[in-house]
């Protein structure tokens, strides 16, 4: 009865005053409770994959919005944690939810070798220079195809689970797992110093911080998270094919984390589950099909040109406002701030905003 | 097979040199890595075929067209889609991206996927130390290198070509100099892409065209000009070639080696960088924090 009255007293003042908040638990709850009310399989199987994405596109976040190493070869993760699941349950027969942490794991050095090679590089470089690991790889890959399977991939895979539900929440229970841990480690103090590793790496390097070590951890640990969704992915579809290395799918991650905003955690993740479902359920009508990639784009570039920051910052923005005093995010509604009472006003804001502009 | 290197790595490399040239001149003026480059090389590639077989115009109308439609287009693109978020350095990435996506359906939607074959603008070859060259390919190479000398002069040799220099080196200053930033970094863009469009056209011939076409010059292109270091002409023609002769011996002497060439080609790229994170001949970092 306590426990109960703690909890509903920790909702009513921490989660429901704040409609970001409120949002991201319904979300939550909509996530877990969905294939009770509705259970089609249709929308499982693009449920099921926009979980998987959401992982992806959280981990590139980590490392690109946070630390702003911005990866362009993202997939090269991905892919990893994918051949590697693949080629260990086909080859050796083990279970796939032994080698599901494999291709994480080898994902994760994967991350550490590509941060060890652009410790150096910054901005552009980095970025234009990540692009070429995961074309290595594939080059790699069509050139033995005996052991990877060539342009085909590895095919036959088993599932983790039968049902489309029990394969859903697999997805979606180690998406909100991955997706929390991500997002507590990016408000953590690890997260303040990526921060200042991206905002000012010479500052940071001179304030004590060493910053190649953050650098390589965090290349490590955002590979690991892109690698295991690489790896459910491949047991998923049962098959680990080339476009899991595919420039497209690093775009597309790419799309996914700016469309929504970078540095959140919660935007990339916001940004597939609008954007992937949407283009999916676009290309079922007939006569749009062939224009799902066409329209997809076009949706970016509109949202863009309108929030360049990105979508969740600018919904934020619209719902909540800061505390000029104490810094505290507030509903858009309140008149005064919830923690010390300051006045909020919008007058305020408006003049803050001309000055305050970059 | 010495030969077929020698003059195979030549021509690629005069393309890739049109394309990464091109691309430094933009990401040097206006700091904008335009994924979208290789994109217009692919659309003037589309309009040469539509205005040469479709059209029924000549050889050279039609590539001038194709040429001065592209430029156009680009210009319109900049001023409608990257113009308005230019402060935003992550939305101009993917507008570019999404430029270029937008272009690659627009042409799947109306050409289909399938390649399609472009006639030789002129035929017959010439045999030279034992190993035939068409003339296509030797169109290529004398195109490339008159367009390169074009450019050179322009930067070199004009007030235009001054004002994107100086902008290129110091945006701020050049505009409290009375330089029109913005206009000078549109007359960069069209230089740019109307170099892209040029190769195009060029290729367009010896090469398949299809939607797709230009994911892997995109990609070649982006090594050459980290290779070359990032906003460096001279880099990016001296790396297009060190990877057009790369791509050419690994697909003679290889086995298998038409897989690898990008992977080898990359596998340099990411070599030099280890050895010299600018590039060859790009900017040492510390200067710009």
């Amino acid at each position: 009865m306590y426990w109960l009255r703690w909890a509903w007293a920790e909702l009513k003042n921490e989660v429901l005053v704040l409609p970001s908040r409120t949002l991201v638990l319904a979300w939550v709850a909509a996530v877990l409770l969905l294939p009770v009310v509705y259970g089609d399989a249709y929308v499982m199987r693009i449920l099921t994959m926009t979980c998987i994405f959401a992982i992806f596109a959280a981990s590139w976040d980590l490392l690109a919005g946070y630390t702003g190493q911005v990866n362009f070869g993202h997939a090269l993760f991905f892919g990893a944690g994918a051949y590697t699941s693949a080629l260990m349950s086909h080859k050796l027969g083990i279970t796939p939810w032994a080698t599901l942490w494999a291709g994480a794991a080898v994902a994760m050095f994967f991350g550490f070798v590509v941060g060890y090679l652009c410790l150096r590089l910054r901005g552009s470089y980095l970025s234009l220079a990540t692009l070429a690991f995961p074309l290595i790889a594939l080059g790699l890959l069509f050139a033995f195809p005996d052991f990877s399977g060539g342009e085909l991939g590895i095919s036959g895979l088993r599932r983790f689970v039968l049902t489309p539900t029990a394969n859903y929440y697999v997805a979606s229970i180690s998406m909100l797992a991955i997706v929390f841990g991500l997002w507590k480690l990016a408000d953590s103090k690890f997260g303040i110093v990526l921060h200042a590793i991206r905002d000012d790496e010479v500052a940071a390097r001179a304030s004590g911080i060493n910053t190649p070590r953050y650098k390589l951890i965090v290349f490590a640990v955002a590979a690991g998270a892109a690698g295991f969704a690489g790896a459910l992915f491949a047991h998923y579809l049962r098959v680990a094919g080339p476009s899991t290395l595919e420039v497209a799918l690093s775009f597309q991650v790419v799309i996914w984390g700016i469309f929504g905003g970078v540095a959140t955690i919660y935007g990339p993740v916001a940004a597939v589950f609008i954007l992937y479902p949407l283009t999916e359920w676009l290309g079922s009508f007939k006569a749009f099909g062939e224009l799902r990639l066409l329209i997809f784009a076009v949706i970016v570039l509109l949202v863009l040109l309108f929030m360049p920051r990105g979508l969740t910052p600018w919904v934020r923005d619209k719902i909540e406002t800061q505390c000029p005093r104490c810094k505290q995010r507030n509903g858009a509604w309140r008149k005064a701030c919830r923690l010390c009472g300051a006045v909020l006003e919008a007058e305020v804001t408006g003049a803050q905003r001309l000055v305050g502009h970059q | 097979m010495l030969q077929d290197i020698l003059v195979t790595g030549l021509v690629n490399g005069g393309v890739y040199a049109l394309l990464a040239v091109g691309f430094s001149l933009v990401f040097g003026v206006a700091r904008i890595v335009n994924i979208a480059h290789t994109a217009f090389y692919m659309l003037a590639a589309y309009a040469f075929y539509t205005l040469l077989v479709k059209g029924g115009l000549g050889f050279v109308l039609s590539g001038v067209l194709a040429v001065g439609g592209v430029t156009l287009l680009s210009v319109l693109c900049y001023r409608l889609v990257i113009e308005p978020v230019r402060e935003h350095e992550a939305a101009v990435l993917i507008a570019t991206v999404a430029l270029a996506y937008i272009f690659q359906e627009l042409m799947l939607l109306t050409f289909g996927g399938h390649y399609l074959g472009i006639p030789s603008t002129l035929e017959g070859g010439v045999r030279l130390l034992g190993v035939s060259i068409p003339y296509q390919r030797m169109l290529i190479l004398v195109v490339a290198a008159v367009m390169l000398t074009a450019v050179w002069f322009i930067l070199y040799r004009t007030r235009l070509g001054l004002a994107i220099r100086a902008t290129a080196n110091d945006l701020e200053v050049a505009n409290l100099m009375g330089m029109n930033v913005n206009r000078v970094a549109m007359a960069t863009v069209a230089i740019s892409v109307a170099l892209a469009a040029i190769a195009g056209v060029v290729v367009a011939p010896v090469f398949v065209v299809d939607p797709f076409m230009w994911l892997s010059p995109l990609v070649t292109m982006l090594a050459i000009v980290v290779l070359g270091g990032l906003g460096s002409l001279k880099g990016s023609l001296i790396g297009a070639l060190i990877i057009g002769y790369v791509e050419a011996i690994t697909v003679f002497a290889l086995p298998a080696g038409a897989y690898l060439k990008g992977a080898v080609a990359l596998a340099i790229m990411v070599a030099v960088l280890l050895a010299r994170p600018e590039g060859l001949f790009g900017v040492a970092f510390e200067e710009e924090r």
